[in-house]
């Protein structure tokens, strides 16, 4: 443990990327692999099942330190970070101290509390701590309560291991995909040989990622050369038919089997060695739109869905891409071979397994119009993909890009402010929005980005100075300030006092130049709802 | 009752019974600060009272008109019905408590104070006191400040680091204070030149006239353009960090020295790769020492939130007040992101 606490320290140390790389390819060389499948994993923002609640660990502090729970909550809320508060208020060792090794810790220790009562385990969880140093402490209680977040993104450890086993990245990241188990052997094989048949498996391929449009439109070319396609708000899945079956992965690359049983049983009609891309979207058979998110929300929730959610919420893979056929990766074909084998795949298969279909426009100009239908057909925008490029890993820029169409806005008026997490704790980040519904304020909206962190600072002290009521972490404030807020979606919702939910709200300006009486109505949200 | 010799007001805390106003923010006609910091010492009031081992730097503050009275530690001096004295409070050079008495009562008003080392002043006396208002910057108890030592340490690993990497060590710290007791705690431990900041020179002669050992110090602006100040180490404000006087530098290791550092989040958010838990206000631990040790029946708590403090004291068994209990304003007191 005490080498990767000195790898997380070198992490958290720097902001350059490069350095990060190679801390964690000298790591990986050096480390013991049964240690070094453990870093990868939980670098890459793997997580343990969760051995002890947030009530144990709290319960552990207080009976090790004497400290009241008011003053370890005080301090948590001031921290942001239950790991960091436990070991900030813990006496701590000096430097040594034990040196259990990561995969212990990861595969026996912290799995072990589950066996065990809530008392027990607090017991263990104050012997654990006491010989540890700070740094360690932190860390322990970070992968007992979730992910590390040292600023590596799951990409930097892909080419951190390529480095280090001197591997073209696609590679690595096709071999880290799916549920990757984390031994000794597995990360010995992320170094190994590459074979002609490795994508054959249950490994999902690495999703290639679209990136948002921000130059004009007519710098990418002529439009002859771009296929168009709405934009879908599902979720983006891969189907994969295999021999004994179909699977489903997320793009979060997590297994979706059993929650879309008419997608499963669709693609059992497909032949073996078949892999597509597309987005999983609720829609009702007789009508010709998909349903807002929120519907598929209560799908993605159920393992085994019921008759009556199966019959009210029917879903479908709207299929984008052809990865593979007849078990050949076809990844490097150009896009308008792979869109024409997909369409001659999926035909005759249904509205379950249907292609996604082309926006058709032989100017810029005519397809900038058509994406102004995109709110009607209940979509986000276009997607453009360039009809010669590969299919790609990850988020690389020039060959897909996401056109959304301009966001809803509306100027809502500041109500509550608790305080933020990470990089914000300790700051009043993380804002409640009202409008006006006759003479009362109704919050309608929570956002946490949007502000620079001059305007986050400046916020940060009036929301001290003007808080007119705590409730635990929660202050209200006079209602003075008024934001400009974006968000993608609305709609009627009966769990929100205000009656409607809206999707992705965040702060687009601080509205120095209005009053509280300039905000709206909740009149005028409730239009854009039912609209 | 306590408000005859403390009462919040707009301008700063006033003694009605003295008829003086403890670091004011505003004009007053007699004003009593305890240090030289921007949130104590302002210009403008017609007299000043001030600890005699802090006149240099309040002459800077204040301006050379300032009718400044300065006196020596413990020396009684007498405003209205009150008899007033000033005792080193540990935080920066001529950093004082301020101890009050009248109307048979013995008030202690703290300033900033700290409880740990420090080569560039005096320590802190704890001073026997019915009253005492105390800061609560760091307020609670995630806030236990490592050794100097170990701190002096750190840097010096980091600076070396930085040399083998090639690249300059920029160290972000309060030019008043901070940088001074940084530069005599390193030189404890080595003669290497500092390169400083415009903003930090005056301060650091200040505090060499007044007989403060310090590491030798060069102006940046006095190196020839194109200089390489790879391995090297700088001292600046935290204003100066993203600032167009840091690309001379390239591509620079950036630390910052504050007690702020303690917290993770606190170093990520400013975008620092080093943090370095120094701080020139009295810990967790230091808060409580000092409660204790002055002895007093009452507290008030001012800085900072201090509602921890104020509750924590009272679960401990003292009798323990927010200062704007008292009544009155106060100027908006400092956030988290304030003092070091």
């Amino acid at each position: 443990m005490r080498r990767f606490a000195a790898l997380f320290e070198a992490l958290d140390r720097t902001s350059s990327t490069s350095a990060k790389r190679d801390a964690m390819a000298a790591y990986f060389a050096e480390a013991p692999a049964v240690d070094a499948a453990w870093a990868v994993y939980v670098l890459g923002g793997g997580k343990l099942k969760r051995t002890a609640t947030s009530t144990e660990l709290r319960l552990a502090l207080a009976a090790e330190t004497g400290y009241a729970d008011w003053l370890i909550d005080d301090s948590y809320q001031h921290v942001g970070d239950l790991a960091e508060t436990i070991s900030l208020m813990l006496p701590g060792t000096e430097d040594g101290g034990d040196n259990v090794p990561l995969h212990v810790w990861m595969e026996a220790r912290l799995p072990s509390l589950a066996r065990l009562e809530p008392s027990e385990r607090i017991e263990l969880l104050r012997e654990w701590w006491r010989p540890l140093p700070r740094e360690q402490v932190f860390l322990v209680n970070k992968l007992l309560t979730g992910s590390l977040r040292v600023g590596v993104s799951h990409r930097l450890v892909v080419q951190a291991l390529a480095q280090w086993a001197d591997l073209p990245t696609d590679l690595i990241a096709h071999r880290l995909s799916g549920t990757w188990k984390p031994t000794a052997d597995a990360f010995l094989a992320l170094a190994g040989p590459e074979r002609a048949d490795e994508h054959a498996g249950e490994r999902p391929y690495p999703f290639f990622l679209a990136s948002p449009l921000e130059q004009d439109i007519d710098v990418l070319g002529s439009v002859g050369d771009w296929l168009a396609e709405w934009k879908w708000d599902g979720i983006r899945a891969q189907l994969m038919r295999r021999a004994d079956g179909a699977l489903l992965w997320s793009r979060g690359e997590e297994r979706l089997d059993g929650r879309f049983p008419e997608i499963e049983r669709a693609a059992l009609n497909l032949p073996d060695g078949c892999v597509l891309d597309g987005e999983i979207l609720a829609w009702t058979l007789d009508e010709a739109h998909p349903l807002p998110f929120a519907a598929l929300q209560k799908r993605i929730g159920k393992l085994k869905p019921g008759a009556k959610l199966l019959a009210d919420t029917p879903v479908r893979l709207m299929t984008y891409d052809l990865l593979e056929l007849d078990g050949q990766d076809l990844r490097e074909r150009p896009l308008r071979e792979r869109r024409a084998m997909l369409a001659a795949l999926v035909e005759g298969h249904g509205p379950t397994l249907a292609l996604s279909p082309a926006v058709d426009a032989s100017t810029w100009e005519a397809l900038t119009a058509v994406r102004h239908e995109s709110r009607e057909r209940r979509t986000e925008g276009l997607m453009l993909k360039r009809l010669e490029s590969p299919y790609r890993v990850g988020r690389k820029r020039g060959d897909w890009w996401k056109w959304k169409v301009d966001p809803y806005t509306v100027d809502a008026v500041l109500l509550y402010a608790q305080p933020g997490h990470g990089r914000r704790s300790g700051l009043f980040t993380d804002y409640t929005f009202g409008v006006w519904e006759g003479d009362t304020l109704v919050p309608v909206a929570k956002a946490y980005s949007g502000l620079d962190d001059a305007e986050i600072g400046r916020l940060d002290r009036w929301i001290r100075a003007h808080t007119i009521d705590r409730f635990g972490p929660v202050r209200s404030v006079e209602p003075t300030h008024v934001f400009e807020l974006a968000f993608e979606a609305i709609q009627a919702s009966g769990r929100h006092k205000a009656g409607v939910a809206v999707r992705f709200p965040r702060i687009l300006r601080w509205r120095t130049d209005l009053g509280i009486r300039d905000a709206d109505k909740l009149d005028d949200l409730r239009r854009l709802a039912s609209g | 009752m306590d408000s005859d010799l403390l009462l919040p007001r707009p301008e700063g805390l006033y003694c009605p019974a003295g008829d003086f106003f403890i670091d004011p923010m505003q004009p007053v006609a007699r004003a009593v600060v305890t240090h030289a910091h921007g949130d104590h010492a302002r210009s403008g009031s017609g007299l000043y009272h001030v600890a005699s081992a802090g006149t240099l730097l309040m002459r800077e503050r204040l301006g050379a008109e300032s009718v400044i009275h300065a006196h020596d530690w413990s020396e009684r001096f007498t405003l209205g019905d009150t008899s007033l004295s000033f005792h080193p409070s540990g935080h920066i050079l001529g950093a004082a408590q301020v101890r009050i008495e009248g109307r048979g009562k013995v008030v202690v008003v703290s300033g900033d104070y700290k409880r740990d080392p420090d080569p560039t002043c005096a320590p802190f006396e704890p001073v026997p006191c019915d009253v005492f208002v105390t800061e609560s910057t760091f307020g609670l108890p995630i806030y236990r400040w490592p050794s100097m030592r170990t701190v002096v340490a750190d840097i010096l690993a980091w600076v070396d680091e930085c040399r083998d990497r090639g690249v300059p060590a920029v160290l972000f710290c309060y030019a008043l204070g901070k940088a001074q007791r940084l530069l005599a705690e390193l030189a404890t431990r080595t003669d290497r030149t500092v390169h400083l900041h415009g903003a930090m020179l005056r301060l650091v002669e200040v505090y060499r006239n007044a007989g403060v050992h310090m590491l030798p110090t060069v102006a940046v602006s006095e190196s020839a353009r194109g200089k390489d100040f790879a391995g090297e180490l700088i001292m600046a404000p935290p204003s100066a960090a993203g600032s167009p006087w840091m690309r001379r530098f390239g591509k620079a290791s950036t630390g910052f020295a504050s007690g702020w550092m303690q917290v993770r989040g606190a170093r990520r958010r400013r975008g620092y790769d080093r943090g370095f838990v120094v701080s020139d206000h009295a810990d967790w631990p230091g808060l409580l020492r000092s409660v204790d040790d002055c002895g007093a029946k009452r507290i008030y708590v001012t800085h900072g939130d201090g509602e921890a403090l104020v509750r924590h004291l009272r679960d401990t068994g003292h009798e323990a007040f927010p200062l704007r209990s008292l009544g009155g304003t106060l100027p908006e007191s400092r956030s988290s992101e304030e003092g070091d």
